[in-house]
């Protein structure tokens, strides 16, 4: 983890913590503004969408990689894990070499933060959280703003 | 999942049976001689290693894990290069004692990882993805002294991204390794789109190329190094041509034209865009990248989208051409020119390339995951390539790399002129040979 992210931990430690995962959504945060999120009608079918044009090239259609270059998104510690590093992840990018059941990967992954609005993010996470053998709750427009507001003050 | 289960047993139960020898029945008609059910190391019942008439596979040995390049010493002693440590280990050395081709004896050494191995003149040379070192080797082949590495290279550059470091000798002992750009297509942010080329492209002062050293001096750095080629974006397979006295490389070429430039190239394009290319090296020669890509249709170097180009304009008139394309993103891993006298005369000089197999073709169906040939005449390819050895991945469709059961890597001849193939998945080590019948 690169010290940035470190950061972002600590600015959730002292008193953000409503946008840590396990704190509970209200309806109107999934609410995602047409102007901030990719046509579709639900946000799965939207964040499938973002998956399958974004990051399924690198991350394969079933999520389960590509062995020793981009690591799996199936029951990743990653996508279920805390949503500020994952919000992270994707609009910083990664490379660190992460290590995922004892296997590297040399490929970087790119920042989305110029690519990706921040609604068509939380719709690709929530819909990531909810597939492939990810069980966690969905993630909200506001989260990943307030993720980027943080970055962008560092 | 139920079918990864399904494999999972099926290995089990092959190794169970403690029976890894499943020669290849060939001699029925056809180019590929038709298998009856019978396993092969990894793979489900009823497939095996399809391969032309009269060639027969042997597993030597198996389960060793992400087993890159292999070696085989003139005396039968087989070196491969793990690119992870097995039990400590990231050199595995494979004994046939009683010459069967089955490795009867397992033993290891060096407590790194990485991707070269080479033989040559009594020395064995291996690489971590930073150096390089050597180790003394007795009549028989063996290393005398397993504690006793020379490091002849350090400090080569690993950025994660293509920092594999293959490694071969020419005849004036010198050693050549290749170093890969630590970018797809050298754009500010890498992999990003919008992001433009850097121009100039400042990795290619460090990487992108082909370096050479002496192969008996310690601990040499860059600046001991000739910088002898520049523009290959990244090269797992390399090989000396003994007939032309000439390095020869297999390029990857770069990745995602679809995705950062979907303005400019459809998704069909994306996947088939540009060739991966086998270039013949002189020193000096500069092989375009990240300015051009080789496109196979127009036969044309293009310039890359992100240095202005538009999927037509040519560019790279100073850079070198490939001698021979291939589709793309079937990831060359493994070059080696065959001089052996086992296998017909068509073959003598000829190269075999171990197609890795490739993960950025989607939504096309994936491909490589084979062993082609492409013949030779007169140091020039003559010809068509045509798959020599296919089906490690043990199905015909692969929609992700994960799914393969094995995937060529590399490639090394014995003394006898047998074909040893590595594969990165589950570390099986393949031995063709060819009988005729
Ligand atoms: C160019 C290839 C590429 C693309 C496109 C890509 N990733 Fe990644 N991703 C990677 C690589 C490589 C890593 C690991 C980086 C490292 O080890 O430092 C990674 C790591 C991750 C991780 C953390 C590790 C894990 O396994 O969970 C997550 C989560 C992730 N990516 C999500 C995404 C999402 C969501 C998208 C699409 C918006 C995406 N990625 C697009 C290559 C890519």
């Amino acid at each position: 983890m690169n010290s940035m992210m470190i950061t972002v931990y600590i600015l959730l430690g002292a008193g953000a913590v409503c946008i840590g995962s396990q704190a509970p959504l209200a309806a109107a945060d999934l609410l995602i503004p047409a102007t901030h999120r990719a046509p579709g009608q639900t946000p799965v079918q939207r964040g499938k969408k973002v998956y399958e044009q974004t990051c399924m090239p690198c991350h394969q259609v079933d999520a389960s990689g590509v062995p020793g270059m981009n690591p799996p998104l199936r029951k990743s510690p990653y996508v279920g894990g805390h949503s500020a590093r994952l919000i992270g992840i994707v609009l910083q990018g990664l490379n660190d070499g992460v290590e995922i059941a004892g296997d590297t990967y040399s490929n970087p992954m790119p920042a989305f933060s110029t690519v990706l609005k921040d609604g068509e993010i939380a719709d690709v996470l929530s819909y990531l959280r909810s597939h492939f053998g990810n069980k966690a709750g969905p993630i909200s427009l506001a989260q990943v703003s307030r993720i980027r507001q943080i970055l962008k003050n560092k | 999942m139920k079918k990864s289960i399904f494999y999972a047993t099926a290995v089990i139960v092959m190794i169970a049976g403690s029976n890894l020898i499943y020669p290849a029945l060939a001699g029925q008609p056809g180019k590929y001689p038709k298998h009856p059910d019978r396993a092969y190391a990894g793979h489900p019942p009823g497939t095996s290693l399809k391969l032309p008439t009269g060639f027969k596979v042997q597993v030597v040995a198996d389960g060793l894990g992400a087993s890159r390049h292999l070696t085989v010493a003139r005396q039968g002693l087989i070196y491969v290069k793990l690119a992870k440590l097995k039990k400590g280990n990231g050199i595995i050395v494979l004994e046939d004692l009683n010459g069967d081709g089955k490795a009867d004896k397992e033993t290891g050494f060096g407590n790194y990882t990485g991707t070269g191995i080479y033989t040559k003149d009594g020395w064995l040379y291996a690489s971590s993805n930073t150096d390089i070192y050597r180790y003394r080797l007795n009549e028989r082949g063996e290393v005398i002294d397993t504690a006793r590495a020379e490091r002849i290279v350090t400090g080569l550059l690993d950025r994660h991204e293509h920092n594999s470091k293959s490694i071969v000798l020419d005849n004036k002992g010198f050693i050549y390794v290749n170093i890969g750009a630590y970018s797809n297509a050298c754009q500010v942010q890498d992999r990003t789109k919008g992001s433009p080329g850097m121009n100039p492209c400042p990795i290619l002062d460090s990487a992108g190329g082909i370096w050479q050293f002496r192969a008996d001096k310690q601990d040499q750095s860059y600046g001991e190094g000739v910088h002898y080629a520049t523009g290959l974006r990244n090269v797992v397979g390399l090989d000396w041509s003994q007939q032309l006295d000439q390095l020869f490389v297999m390029q990857h070429g770069r990745d995602q034209l679809f995705q950062l430039d979907p303005d400019l190239f459809n998704a069909k394009q994306g996947a088939e865009l540009p060739a991966e290319t086998l270039y013949a090296l002189h020193k000096g020669d500069n092989a375009g990248w990240p300015y051009v890509y080789y496109d196979p249709f127009q036969k044309k170097k293009i310039l890359a989208p992100e240095y202005g180009g538009d999927g037509k304009k040519t560019a790279g008139e100073n850079a070198i051409d490939p001698l021979v394309a291939f589709p793309g993103h079937m990831a060359p891993d493994g070059l080696l020119f065959y001089t052996g006298k086992m296998f017909p005369e068509k073959y003598r000089n000829g190269a075999f390339i171990a197609f890795h197999g490739s993960w950025n073709r989607a939504p096309e169906k994936q491909k490589g995951y084979f062993v082609v040939f492409q013949p030779f005449a007169n140091g020039k390819p003559a010809g068509n390539w045509e798959i020599f050895a296919d089906n490690f991945a043990g199905t015909d469709t692969i929609t992700s790399p994960a799914e393969a059961l094995h995937r060529p890597c590399g490639l090394a001849q014995g003394p006898d002129g047998a074909l040893y193939v590595s594969d990165d998945v589950k570390g099986t080590i393949y031995k063709i040979t060819y009988d005729g019948k």
